[in-house]
């Protein structure tokens, strides 16, 4: 648990932070709140000859809640997303899934951010940010770009930002309706063994709109387009509820491992959906 | 004189046994001030670090060192090869066996200390381990001692004779190269006709899983040679700081006056700390090469693949009963997995610990036992992880085998229980596996927790439960767990306790001081427990000063009177004893000074809480303060200055603390989620000494029975590769996790020991396993189940549930 030597740097800005990217392209890397790259270099599984600390650059902190969106920057720690109550009167789910991350002594260092940009597969905030269909703010060397959450995650560990791109900050639409983030762990500091973020709006009994995502049941986080649109125009009742479980099952590809085999993860993943959807539906 | 305070107020002011003190040591521990090995830091100190095997089973073909002494700040790398000539690439293990200290041309575990890279600091020496190359061959891996057994793959060589047949082990005859010992308790062929002739029998093979006590702290120690004056200093986590020492001059050849261990503030141990590990030995060679102190501390992953297992014991048992439930025979077979080496910290006679204690609490006439360890390709250890030696597994056994009796007879298993346990009036009892018991009163207890937790009326809701299952209404499901546990701590007696040749006796010394207070030292070391507290308390009690004037002093060897120290709830009912009889000591040559300044006959004065007074002229007294002054300041006739004692005590038995516990738990069927909902649990400790300490000791043992029952393992894949080395995958329990735990207590006094106490730390640890587990199996009673293996955490707890078609 002891890390190799490394070159730490603590710029003030956006463009110090690209300059030394560009110098060092692969041996360098940015930490955000260090949760996820610390332990991998103490592990010696990540090798960053030159570590960029993000904690002095300006403008990647705060939270905007503006009439149709929110903005979160990418340094906002998830001890401050779960005290914002100005966040949680606009989404609380992001209370609800960050309460569920960890314990507080890493919430208060871990960002979102970094959870979104590692590409971790058993990280919370990325199936979060699919089904509320957020996007990522992204700079490098060729200017800023927008990259939609459900078109992010590759595989574990690869996204779409390039390796001399920072993810600067998360910007979502401001959700509608009913909501839910149900997670199960072996834990608490755990990853889930199956989790679900449900985003839900309905009319007259009848649902209009639902967007579900799933944490941890493949090398991505799975948003699962064909699992809400089993649910629109339905009033969600047992037969609407397994049509989405059928299609979620047909998205995911789990893999077994210390929290259980493959049909153990798949049969626990239907259970969740399914409390989460009837929760987000009470609420909606 | 006038007295201005009461007896009671007297009483009350030493702060003795049966007071809630407060522990002195937590104004430390609470504020970071603790003092632990690795606070110590010495001019000049190196630091030490192993490089280790990737690989569970191969040949070491080469060891290049060349790169790694390249490294800016490494000064050397010891392999095998420097041990060899100072006969230190091997050791002995508490069992009998021997260990590799560094590989000596193959590994047999993952994570095996191949190279010690000694370095100026642990930066450097991580940068060194990372440079030394060495060129593995791979063996075929055994991760299954049944698969070993029949295997013509030879794990140690070392063991077999020119032609491949085992040579005799420490325990006897092996029947196999991977064969280390068969042990066996009891009588055989009488427990086989008894079990062929029964009425009713029940059977079950059990897997009690490996795990690991994880202590917060882990292994470590500074090793510091002084060349001018040949003096070795050793700090180190040692739960037995004298047999450590013993141990280091039987292996290194330095005089035994010329070692010092120290054990300063240990960050608990739960019998990970009591063997000796390479680690240790590489330390002191490191020290004796450079002529620096060295140090080595485990990083978690090192200390949770490497030093000291617990369990893995594969358990086969029948019982034998009449049609009305009275147990007629226990026959118990086990298969104990040891991995590459037995280091087993059992007494040395007993290889299987006391597991021959797992006829528990019951009247069981006839029984048998008999324990076979195997050599595979998994981390050595095999300790006591919070219980008395192999007793979790004996109490688990039993617990279980009742519950699968009670299942065959249709019975309730608490009415199974209370029908079978050994009655008051048996005791002193002598059990089938032969164990004397000094003491006991099952059924108050037990009657007493059943009627705490209404007990008629959880079956009564459970089936309800059972009920609306079937009927759609609920997918949760409610366990009752059972347990009636018998512990034997306080080992033991020198006649047939010992550790390499060291009798388990402990000690104790006292010096009061000339105005009134006074220190004790032990041989025994506290890890968490609180002695400083609690033996004042003993000593408060007994000599008539106040706890809080009494310093407790344990762990360096320099100072402290020999003892075998601190495991296997061996504290208090052997090193407690010693504190009393040494208080006793004290008290009765102050008997003759108090006499001497009263001007009367010795026996006209009488101990009364903190002084001598004349009989039948309670105002004329000394208090003890004044007898300390005076043993110090006046020329008494025929008796020596001073006032000191020493006491050494071999325990003429074990001691037999027991408890009845009850857990509530309910189970969501589709996620595997079980939810505590109560536990309850009572503890007869005899005399209790701190009940706040006690109920401390309750509440962090149940909380390790939570997590070996619920998750915590050491897990190995096919390979041999272990598969819960971090935090991330071992469970350790937070608070979040814990539930709120109800504690009571009846006191049946041990009556071989001075105070009557008899032991608590280990007992929640060793009755709570088995209550979790029987909840969890119990829940699925009414669905056919009767066993499935621990841990039980959610996908096993959901497989059981899949199995029997609860799923749709």
């Amino acid at each position: 648990m002891i890390p190799a030597a490394f070159e730490y740097y603590r710029p003030k800005d956006i463009e110090g932070v690209l300059a030394i990217l560009e110098q060092h392209g692969d041996d360098a890397r940015v930490m955000a709140g260090g949760h996820s790259l610390i332990p991998m270099m103490k592990l010696r599984m990540a090798d960053v000859p030159h570590l960029i600390d993000l904690q002095d650059v300006g403008g990647l902190s705060g939270i905007e809640v503006t009439g149709d969106s929110i903005r979160l920057g990418a340094l906002v720690t998830q001890a401050q997303i779960i005290d914002s109550a100005e966040l949680t009167r606009a989404a609380p789910i992001l209370r609800e899934a960050a309460l569920q991350i960890a314990d507080p002594q890493v919430r208060y260092m871990g960002t979102i951010g970094g959870n979104v940009a590692n590409g971790d597969p058993g990280n919370d905030m990325p199936g979060l940010m699919q089904c509320l269909d957020a996007s990522f703010s992204l700079i490098g060397p060729d200017g800023a770009r927008e990259v939609a959450a459900r078109d992010f995650y590759e595989a574990a560990y690869m996204t779409d930002r390039e390796d001399d791109e920072v993810l600067t900050a998360v910007t979502l639409p401001l959700p509608q309706g009913g909501y839910a983030y149900e997670k199960q762990k072996r834990k608490i500091g755990d990853y889930a063994t199956a989790a679900a973020a449900v985003q839900i709006t309905g009319q007259g009994g009848t649902c209009t709109s639902a967007s579900i995502a799933m944490t941890n049941l493949s090398d991505t986080p799975i948003f699962s387009e064909d699992a809400g649109e089993a649910l629109v125009g339905t009033t969600v009742d047992d037969a609407a509820i397994k049509a989405a479980m059928a299609a979620m099952l047909g998205d995911i590809d789990p893999t077994e491992d210390n929290r259980g085999p493959v049909a153990f993860k798949k049969h626990v993943a239907g259970v969740i959906l399914r409390r989460a959807i009837t929760r987000a539906w009470s609420r909606a | 004189m006038k007295d201005e305070i009461t007896r009671d107020e007297r009483i009350d002011n030493l702060k003795g046994m049966g007071c809630s003190r407060k522990r002195v040591e937590d104004a430390r521990f609470t504020q970071g001030k603790g003092n632990y090995v690795d606070d110590v830091k010495l001019d000049g100190m190196l630091f030490g670090d192993f490089v280790r095997s990737p690989y569970a089973h191969a040949r070491i073909t080469n060891i290049d060192s060349a790169a790694a002494l390249e490294v800016p700040g490494v000064l050397a790398v010891l392999t095998a090869k420097d041990l060899e000539p100072l006969g230190l690439h091997w050791m002995p293990t508490l069992a009998g066996d021997k260990q590799m200290v560094l590989a000596d041309g193959k590994v047999l575990f993952q994570g095996q200390e191949v190279a010690f890279v000694v370095a100026e600091d642990r930066y450097a020496a991580a940068d060194g381990i990372e440079a030394v190359e060495v060129d593995y061959e791979e063996l075929p891996v055994i991760v299954d001692p049944f698969e070993s057994l029949k295997s013509d793959v030879i794990l140690r060589e070392d063991t077999v004779d020119e032609n491949g047949r085992p040579t005799d082990g420490a325990h006897g005859p092996r029947n196999h190269p991977n064969h280390i010992f068969t042990w066996e308790a009891g009588d055989k062929a009488p427990t086989e006709e008894v079990l062929a002739n029964a009425e009713i029998v029940a059977e079950e093979s059990m897997y009690y899983h490996r795990t690991h006590p994880c202590p917060l702290e882990t292994c470590g120690c500074v090793a510091s040679m002084d060349k001018v004056n040949g003096k070795l200093t050793l700090w180190g986590t040692f739960q037995a700081p004298h047999a450590i020492r013993t141990i280091v001059s039987l292996i290194s050849g330095i005089e035994e006056h010329n070692i010092r261990v120290i054990s300063p503030d240990i960050g608990g141990g739960f019998g990970n700390k009591v063997g000796a590990y390479p680690g240790y030995v590489c330390s002191v060679v490191a020290s004796i090469v450079t002529g620096k102190p060295v140090k080595w501390i485990e990083d978690r992953m090192d200390n949770l693949m490497t030093t000291a297992f617990a369990r893995d014991y594969w358990m086969k048992g029948k019982i034998s009963a009449t049609k009305e439930g009275k147990i007629t025979g226990l026959h118990c077979h086990v298969t104990a997995d040891h991995g590459g080496f037995d280091a087993c910290a059992d007494p040395t006679k007993f290889p299987a610990g006391f597991m021959n204690i797992c006829t528990g609490s019951y009247d069981i006439p006839t029984a048998y036992l008999a324990v076979d360890g195997v050599y595979t390709n998994k981390a050595p250890g095999g300790v006591s992880y919070r219980c008395s030696f192999r007793v979790t597994e004996a109490v688990y056994f039993i617990e279980r085998m009742i519950e699968v009796l009670a299942i065959k007879l249709n019975m309730d298993a608490a009415e199974l229980r209370r029908i079978n346990f050994i009655k008051k009036e048996q005791f002193p009892y002598k059990a089938a596996l032969g164990w004397e018991y000094d003491s006991g009163d099952y059924h108050t207890a037990w009657d007493k927790a059943l009627k705490t937790v209404d007990y008629e009326g959880l079956r009564a809701e459970q089936a309800q439960r059972v009920e609306d299952f079937k009927a759609g209404k609920t997918r949760k499901l409610m366990g009752i767990g059972l347990s009636f546990f018998t512990e034997i701590v306080g080992a033991g007696p020198v006649k047939n306790c010992d550790i390499l040749g060291l009798g388990m006796f402990d000690s104790c010394e006292i010096r009061i001081h000339p105005t009134g207070s006074a220190i004790a030292r032990l041989g025994t070391i506290s890890q968490g427990q609180g002695h400083a507290t609690t033996f004042a308390q003993i000593l408060a009690s007994e000599i008539g000063l106040p706890a809080d004037s009494i310093t407790i002093e344990e762990g360096d060897t320099d100072t402290a009177p020999y003892g075998l120290g601190t495991y296997g709830s061996r504290s208090t009912p052997v090193a407690g004893a010693a504190t009393a009889m040494a208080g006793r000591k004290i008290r009765a040559k102050a008997q003759m000074i108090a006499a001497y300044l009263l001007e009367v006959h010795d026996n006209d004065v009488e101990f009364d809480v903190d002084r001598f007074v004349v009989k039948g002229a309670p105002e004329r007294f000394k208090t003890m303060k004044e007898v300390a002054f005076a043993a110090y300041n006046q020329a008494i006739p025929g008796i020596e200055p001073g006032l000191e004692a020493v006491s050494y005590y071999d325990p003429p038995n074990m001691t037999y603390p027991f408890g009845a516990y009850v857990c509530v738990m309910d189970i969501d069927v589709d996620t595997g989620v079980p939810d505590i909902r109560r536990f309850y649990a009572l503890d007869d400790c005899g005399t209790r000494i701190n009940p706040m300490i006690i109920e401390g000791q309750v509440h962090g043992g149940l909380t390790e029975a939570l997590a070996v029952a619920l998750g915590q393992e050491i897990a190995y894949d096919d390979m041999g590769n272990c598969k819960t080395g971090t935090l991330m995958d071992f469970f350790l329990p937070t608070a979040w996790e814990v539930p709120n735990y109800e504690t009571d207590y009846t006191v049946t006094p041990s009556p071989h020991h001075p105070i009557g106490a008899k032991g608590v730390g280990e007992s929640p640890h060793v009755g709570g396993v088995p209550c979790f587990s029987n909840a969890v199996q119990d829940a699925f009673r009414a669905f056919g189940n009767t066993h499935t293996n621990m841990p039980h955490d959610h996908w096993r707890i959901w497989k059981t549930a899949n199995e029997l078609g609860l799923h749709d």
